[in-house]
């Protein structure tokens, strides 16, 4: 019952050496140089190993090496676990693998452990690049699995062929599968702690520095696209996390969110658009200034916490599409309460100690809030400050620095510098991140914003008015604000990336680039349990159950299952037409009951009908006479002849 | 791995043959059996795992792969398929063998389609044969010569044969067990001892024994069916070849007789046809004419191949 399993051809190496190569080598963008170099020379070594003539490693080496690697890995990651360390140990027995194919079922595991890798690669981009890599990956792969089990000297194009054409049949399926199969949001399980690492976006606290860190990224945000007419770039103000408390370097966020949202008055009309946020790994999300309508999704809970943020129930940790309705024209916290407004007030009292001088002489000259406000900017806008990616450094009081002695700095800075006078003159403030402006993609009308748009500003309380928008970095720079960041910037300081190009050509191309990306984030990774649902009510399911899906899901399989084997069975047409011809021939004759056995040549029946049914005799002599001169004569007849032979036969 | 092994006995229970089928067997979708092979199950649970990881991950192109590799997997299932559907098979006999070796049984392969059969392997239905793989290329008849082996003396008639492939992805076999007629002579296994001494018995005339047995008679013209043997070649050394071969005649003395009997041959009944088997052979290979006598029939000596035959076939089917 039991036989030897099967041994390993030769010709096999190579195929097994370049699904290695194909799985491991987009993995050395991400993973450790040393990682990258073993497996490398481990390719290297089997390649030249099998030129020689291939034979497994031996049993300690691959000890060896199965424990310095994992060694390795830990020294790295500190844990076997987690994402990337998973990662590496894949990719490292993907290596070792290669060391020990005896058997053909080494090289099915190989094969597995490839097609398992590939899912890998999709930790770290999703992106239409990616996917065709990956597609052109699972074409070779598969050619690989064919090329194991079929024919060993048949050449390479075979096995390409029939994997490619194996690929095309699957497609349907996919789809299929894709649109229908019920869909979880995830996690299912507790993620690793490196599961989401190298994202970028804002942060929930604040330092000098680190918004023009986040503003030297071209990556995009977030993309809007508004229901009707695009606001003025000015009033385009991504609202993002709130931060009221300073401890002399860094402002961060008191826990607030137990407070119910401030009340928010409407002054305008509202407007309509819908949100694509990119994964940030935070709980905000970051509408326009001030939403009144908060999305209302199944999978999306959302509710606007003290400070006027809107935060999610979870995590973003996925691209995720938000309709939202925003007014630029509100009140926002009118009343509010005596403790927050204190909050709002407090300043470590042993940094910066000029400012709060300056301020308290603001305070005893202004009486109105407002008028310190204007105090404020103005000097910001009459001293000499200058607005810049590269501010130089600032020493422990850092605001006074800036203030009096560098008066260079980004948004942050202004910001920053801004609240601190206000504060220390008597009036509620608090500084406020997110992004400002964003640029329209003519290609698809889509507003794209960018790590690069990254802005911080202030809010002030004013008795009357509540919580008002202050930007001192307008005051500054009004082109940051009207134009972005590319034209608000000194000559010479551009940024190092494409996040803002000035270049005509280069921006169409990049427009029509990001639009694609756009339409296949929108289409393609967007399809998520809600997308889903929308697409079956609009099949004509609203709101099925798992039930409905899975009956919908395994019709549709089994339909498509039964159309490609129709087509795949289909009975091969004769190729010989004389001998179709001739088989109808004999077709009729078995039905008037006249016995043709298969041995009996065209002619030899031609005359035995000449005893048995003297009436077809004639006919059938004629078509025999046609049929053979078809075979044989070197001048074929027309078929057309040997057709019109065949009707002179009757039917029954 | 028991378990395993019980479910495949039951499985070739299950699809094997009532009886040999006579003529051309066309493999149709109702004798075609598919299953999902051990690798099938490794690739299932690798796509469960992945499909786990692009859930947990929210992978909207995990997902995809994930659905393309399904998709593969079933579009495999029905290419395994294909690769065995239509194929004829016609079975027939094979040359008469000793028991112990192998008797390889021919089987004429007709692949109809335009397209090639690759990598179908050829196994008895209860799969204690090692596998014999065959690549059928398009529109073609290939004989194949199936080794079978055998064991006793008698009839070895084809045993139910199982054509399986895991062409192209090996994650499905397709397997069919057709049964095509055909039989196969055994003989017995030879034992071999000195031969029986010949008797002499009393009729003369002209014989052509062995050479200084018997009396030189002279010498005649020599025809196709004398041996070698007996050319003369001192007289063709002689005349230096200018004329026709003669060969030597022998004439007189008793004509010895080879009896091949039951009785002379010792121990039980297959070790007595043993014996007498290897007696058959030697005598034929040595040129002799021989006679052999079994206890309820005999043959009278006689040589050449389809005298050795009879005397074979008797003692492979003696008591049966």
């Amino acid at each position: 019952m039991s036989h030897p399993p099967l041994a390993l051809h030769h010709g096999h190496i190579p195929w097994l050496l370049l699904v290695a190569l194909l799985t491991t080598l987009p993995h050395s963008r991400y993973q450790p140089l040393w990682l990258s170099a073993v497996t490398g020379l481990i390719l290297l070594g089997v390649a030249w190993q099998w030129r020689q003539g291939y034979r497994a490693a031996r049993g300690w080496l691959k000890t060896l090496l199965v424990m310095a690697g994992c060694a390795g890995i830990v020294v790295h990651y500190h844990t076997l676990f987690g994402r990337d360390a998973g990662v590496a140990m894949l990719m490292l027995f993907m290596a070792l693998k290669l060391l020990e194919l005896k058997h053909r079922r080494d090289a099915i595991v190989l094969i597995t452990l490839g097609y398992f890798l590939l899912l890998t690669h999709y930790f770290y981009s999703q992106s239409i690049p990616t996917g065709l890599w990956l597609l052109f990956s699972t074409f070779v792969i598969t050619a690989a699995l064919i090329h194991l089990h079929g024919d060993a000297a048949a050449p390479p194009r075979t096995s390409l062929r029939l994997s490619g054409k194996l690929l095309l049949q699957a497609l349907p399926f996919m789809v299929v599968l894709y649109l229908l199969f019920p869909r979880i949001s995830g996690p299912l399980w507790g993620l690793p702690q490196d599961a989401h690492a190298g994202r970028t976006g804002l942060s929930d606290t604040m330092s000098p520095g680190s918004i023009s860190n986040l503003a030297q990224s071209g990556e995009i945000a977030l993309r809007a696209y508004f229901n009707g007419p695009v606001p003025a770039r000015k009033v385009l103000y991504w609202r993002g996390p709130v931060l009221d408390t300073y401890d002399g370097q860094t402002w961060t966020t008191a826990m607030v969110r137990r407070f119910s949202p401030p009340p928010l008055v409407p002054l305008g009309p509202g407007l309509s658009y819908s949100l694509t946020l990119e994964a940030h790994n935070q709980r905000w999300l970051l509408p326009l200034e001030m939403p009144t309508m908060l999305p209302s999704q199944k999978d999306m809970e959302a509710r606007m916490d003290g400070n006027g943020v809107v935060q999610a129930k979870s995590v973003l940790r996925s691209r995720q599409r938000l309709d939202f309705t925003s007014t630029p024209q509100y009140r926002l916290g009118i009343t509010t309460a005596p403790t927050v407004l204190r909050r709002n007030l407090q300043l470590p009292a042993d940094f910066n100690p000029r400012a709060q001088a300056l301020a308290q002489e603001w305070q005893k000259r202004h009486a109105l809030p407002a008028d310190r406000v204007n105090a404020a900017l103005n000097y910001f806008r009459n001293e000499n400050f200058v607005y810049t990616l590269r501010p130089p450094p600032l020493g422990h009081h850092a605001m006074d620095d800036f203030l009096f002695n560098t008066r260079r700095g980004f948004c942050e800075h202004y910001a920053s510098a801004f609240v601190i006078l206000m504060r220390a003159a008597g009036v509620p403030a608090r500084i406020v991140t997110g992004y400002q402006g964003g640029e329209i993609n003519p290609v698809d009308g889509f507003l794209v914003v960018r790590q690069s748009d990254a802005h911080a500003w202030a809010e002030v309380w004013l008795e009357g008015q509540g919580w008002v928008r202050v930007d001192p970095t307008a005051a500054i720079s009004p082109a940051r604000i009207e134009a972005g960041i590319t034209w608000a910037l000194p000559e010479g300081e551009g940024l190092p990336v494409l996040a803002n190009v000035r270049q005509d050509w280069l921006k169409s191309l990049q427009n029509r680039w990001e639009a694609v990306n756009n339409r296949w984030n929108q289409l393609v990774l967007g399809y998520n349990p809600e997308r889903q649902r929308e697409f079956l009510a609009r099949l004509g399911f609203p709101d099925p159950d798992w039930k409905t899906m899975g009956m919908a899901l395994g019709i549709s399989m089994g339909t498509l299952l039964l159309i490609l084997a129709a087509w795949m069975f289909r009975p091969v047409p004769e190729t010989d037409r004389a001998r179709a011809i001739w088989r109808q021939a004999i077709k009729r004759l078995e039905r008037r009951g006249i016995t043709c056995p298969p041995w009996e040549t065209p002619l030899a029946l031609a005359r035995r009908m000449e005893q048995e049914a003297p009436e077809l005799a004639p006919a059938l002599q004629h078509l025999a006479e046609l049929v053979c001169a078809a075979r044989y004569h070197p001048v074929s007849p027309k078929m057309e002849a040997l057709r019109l032979a065949l009707q002179q036969l009757p039917r029954r | 791995m028991l378990l395993s092994r019980h479910l495949g006995r039951w499985l070739a229970r299950l699809t094997q043959p009532r009886q040999p089928e006579s003529g051309c067997i066309r493999l149709n979708r109702r004798r075609i059996y598919i299953l999902p092979t051990r690798a099938g199950f490794l690739y299932l649970a690798t796509l469960f795992t992945m499909l786990l990881g692009a859930i947990n991950y929210d992978l909207a192109l995990g997902h995809a792969l994930v659905f393309l590799l399904a998709g593969l997997g079933l579009v495999g299932m029905l290419h395994t398929h294909r690769n065995l559907l239509g194929i004829e098979i016609t079975g027939s006999g094979a040359e008469p063998v000793t028991a112990g070796e192998f008797a390889h049984f021919q089987l004429l392969i007709h692949n109809p389609d335009q397209r090639p059969r690759t990598s179908c392997a050829w196994s008895d239905a209860r799969q204690t044969l090692a596998p014999l793989e065959q690549h059928l290329p398009a529109q073609h008849q290939t004989l194949l010569l199936l080794p079978i082996p055998t064991q006793g003396r008698g009839w070895l008639t084809l045993p139910p044969l199982r054509l399986s492939s895991r062409y192209p992805l090996g994650l499905f076999e397709a397997w069919a067990n057709p049964w095509p007629q055909g039989r196969c002579l055994v003989y017995p296994r030879p034992h071999f001892t000195p031969l029986p001494i010949e008797q002499q018995t009393g009729t003369t005339g002209n014989y052509q024994g062995r050479e200084g047995q018997e009396d030189f008679a002279g010498l005649r013209e020599r025809q196709p069916a004398d041996s070698p043997r007996h050319i003369a070649w001192k007289a063709v050394a002689r005349d230096m070849g200018s004329r026709p071969l003669l060969v030597k005649i022998f004439s007189g003395g008793a004509r010895p007789e080879l009896w091949l009997d039951w009785e002379a041959a010792q121990g039980d009944l297959e070790q007595r046809l043993s014996q007498l088997t290897a007696w058959v052979m030697d005598a034929e290979a040595a040129g002799l004419e021989y006679g052999l006598r079994l206890p309820d029939r005999h043959w009278p000596p006689a040589r050449g191949a389809a005298h050795q035959q009879r005397c074979l076939e008797a003692l492979a089917l003696y008591s049966l």
